[in-house]
């Protein structure tokens, strides 16, 4: 069964040489997905999730290298392949979309040249059938008017029809596989449900599996089959979306899932938020790296790392809950 | 975008305004009687009247500021005191070789820096950013007369690649006319090939480290598809500023350049007449300058809205 994963992570490390020194971004990450499979990963920033999507992408700052690791693809080792053989898989079988539509699109051209332009590189198609074929996405992705508005600058949309030109771009070669990092943070909240409405629509017409990266736990409630939850960039929570948020089996997910306010709480029952500030990345402490903001450390968890086993129906890297002992409070 | 240009040569009016009672008071405020230049030798009181009467020099300065302007809008700008030719042909005939020199100058500026500083902002740290780097601190640092001078010696007069001097009109012979051309076009182009440089360089570094970018390397761009298509156009806008601002400085520089490679330009116009105190002369050619200052920034701008759509000429 090796190859039978989309995409596989092995153990990648992705390093980052800062001026403040050299800092360890993805520690150890494995993960799978398999085709048509939603997958969240959600983290504070600087947790590593946006640099395990850059790493599968090889789209990493020039500060950003991948130290150790394997990241495979279908039947290809993302690592060993050149540069121009991973163009070749960029925006045809793996695309990406942004957290910011308002940056991430080029100022300077028509959004229905860029939606189009991954057909043109990839398929050397004339820019008249890229234009027929971005007007065509741009209905699929549910833009009103798509005819005039392929035509239109970026600055002339508004963020959420930006965000849906982004995913129409992304969507334009039918990847296999489809990383969203943040699509929603920079939107309004009503533009953000719609966004992921339509990210489960393509995901179910289409089949393309999804990652989707995100810090709002909420968005991943509601789409992803499987959830991984990252700190210090490390898993340090892995399973089926229902097992983690019925029983968190990592402190880390028990506080975050405490931390969202909810509408079914009683009237001025306080928000119980994480103690602490995330970690120094530069100066990671000893042992379990979410010792300091723990509430239920024990002294071997500022002397040892725990790995990331199995605790009842998910894996959780916790010295506390590999004894046996329920998270509750 | 017709409105636009419309308008914005409605703004010039106030500018053109105080650029022409800039140049009628300087050469009225300049010491030296230019009556007496005309007369010479023969300097009786009278004569010396006579002549103001017949330049209008004994009108009230208002008066004669008007009678001026309404001159020069007509296409008289007034007769040489040196050489009695009118002064409005004596630019014509100086005018195509100093046009000449000085787009071949922009030109070969933006030949060198664009291409040059994008290469530097590419493979920053490299040989090639550290050579384009010292080489624009030599090209900014150096006057435009010495480099003038070393390239006569250089390429001129020992390696007699280029002829020295001498101007042949482009429309005549357009390859020895760039022959001709070419040194004193890289005398007055270098420092402004260096600013260029270092600003597409900064530019380009910081347009490649934008959102779009990554997004382009996402559709799986090349790096030579992401530099030359997505992030050059953008690039480009605030060089284009710093162009357009150099066009003022190129007319400058044409005064000295084009005295050092005795080219028949506007520019040693306006250094003979300053030494003839030909101040009907030195008024044409300055407020020629000015005008071309003024249009220069107007096409700059339009070129601006053609780079950035951003920019709106509503």
């Amino acid at each position: 069964m090796a190859f039978s994963h989309l995409l596989e992570l092995e153990n990648v490390h992705t390093e980052l040489s800062l001026a403040e020194g050299t800092l360890r971004a993805v520690d150890g990450v494995s993960l799978t997905i398999d085709a048509g499979e939603t997958l969240g990963i959600v983290g504070e920033s600087g947790s590593g999730k946006s640099m395990t999507a850059l790493s599968i992408m090889r789209l990493l700052p020039r500060s950003g290298r991948i130290v150790e690791g394997s990241i495979r693809f279908k039947d290809r080792v993302l690592s060993d392949l050149s540069e121009d053989e991973m163009e070749a898989i960029r925006g045809t079988e793996m695309a990406m979309i942004f957290q910011d539509p308002m940056t991430s699109l080029n100022p300077v051209y028509r959004t229905g040249w860029q939606v189009g332009e991954p057909l043109r590189i990839h398929r050397h198609v004339g820019s008249g059938e890229a234009i027929a074929t971005a007007t065509d996405l741009f209905r699929q992705v549910g833009i009103p008017d798509a005819r005039s508005r392929v035509r239109h600058f970026p600055h002339m949309l508004s963020g959420g029809m930006r965000q849906r030109a982004m995913i129409a771009m992304g969507l334009s070669m039918s990847p296999s596989l489809l990383i969203a990092d943040e699509p929603t943070t920079a939107l309004d909240v009503t533009i953000q449900a719609q966004i992921l409405d339509l990210l489960r629509r393509l995901n179910r017409e289409y089949g393309t599996a999804t990652i989707l990266i995100t810090h709002n736990l909420g968005v991943v409630a509601g789409m992803c089959d499987r959830v991984i939850v990252m700190y210090a960039g490390r898993i340090v929570e892995q399973g089926r979306t229902e097992d983690v948020f019925s029983h968190p089996e990592h402190p880390y997910t028990w506080s975050l899932l405490r931390s969202i306010p909810r509408l079914d709480a009683e009237p001025h029952e306080p928000l119980t938020p994480i103690e602490g500030s995330p970690p120094d990345m530069v100066h990671l402490p000893a042992g379990c790296k979410f010792q300091p903001r723990c509430p239920f450390a024990v002294a071997r968890c500022s002397r040892e790392e725990p790995s990331l086993l199995q605790v009842r129906d998910q894996l959780a890297r916790c010295w506390v809950t590999q004894a046996g002992t329920e998270l509750n409070g | 975008m017709t409105t636009y240009v419309l308008r914005r040569l409605v703004l010039m009016v106030p500018v053109a305004f105080l650029v022409t009672v800039g140049v009628f008071m300087l050469i009225h405020l300049t010491p030296g009687d230019p009556a007496l230049i005309i007369l010479g030798e023969d300097r009786s009181p009278q004569a010396i009247a006579q002549i103001h009467q017949e330049l209008g020099l004994d009108k009230p300065l208002y008066v004669q500021y008007v009678i001026w302007i309404d001159n020069v809008v007509h296409g008289d700008w007034g007769r040489s005191i040196t050489t009695h030719e009118p002064v409005a042909g004596a630019i014509t005939e100086r005018l195509p070789a100093t046009i000449e020199l000085g787009v071949v100058a922009l030109i070969w500026s933006l030949l060198v820096a664009i291409p040059l500083g994008t290469i530097a902002a590419v493979r920053r740290g490299s040989v090639v950013d550290k050579l384009a780097t010292g080489i624009a601190v030599a090209g900014v640092s150096v006057p435009n007369f010495f480099i003038g001078i070393v390239l006569i010696f250089v390429l001129s007069v020992s390696a007699r690649l280029f002829p020295f001097g001498g101007y042949v009109p482009f429309f005549q012979d357009p390859w020895e006319s760039l022959r001709h051309v070419a040194l004193p076009a890289i005398a007055l182009g270098t420092a402004g090939t260096a600013i260029n440089m270092r600003f597409t360089r900064s530019s380009m570094i910081e347009v490649l480290g934008l959102d779009y970018i990554r997004t382009a390397r996402a559709k799986g761009a090349s790096w030579r598809r992401v530099v030359f298509i997505h992030a050059l156009k953008n690039a480009l806008i605030p060089v284009v500023t710093i162009v357009g601002l150099q066009i003022g400085g190129i007319i400058e520089g044409a005064v000295v350049t084009e005295t050092v490679f005795t080219w028949p330009g506007v520019g040693r116009l306006a250094v003979e007449s300053i030494f003839n105190r030909d101040y009907t002369v030195v008024q044409g050619v300055v407020l020629l300058a000015a005008f071309s200052y003024m249009v220069a920034n107007l096409v700059v701008d339009l070129v601006y809205g053609w780079l950035d759509p951003r920019i709106s000429y509503a």
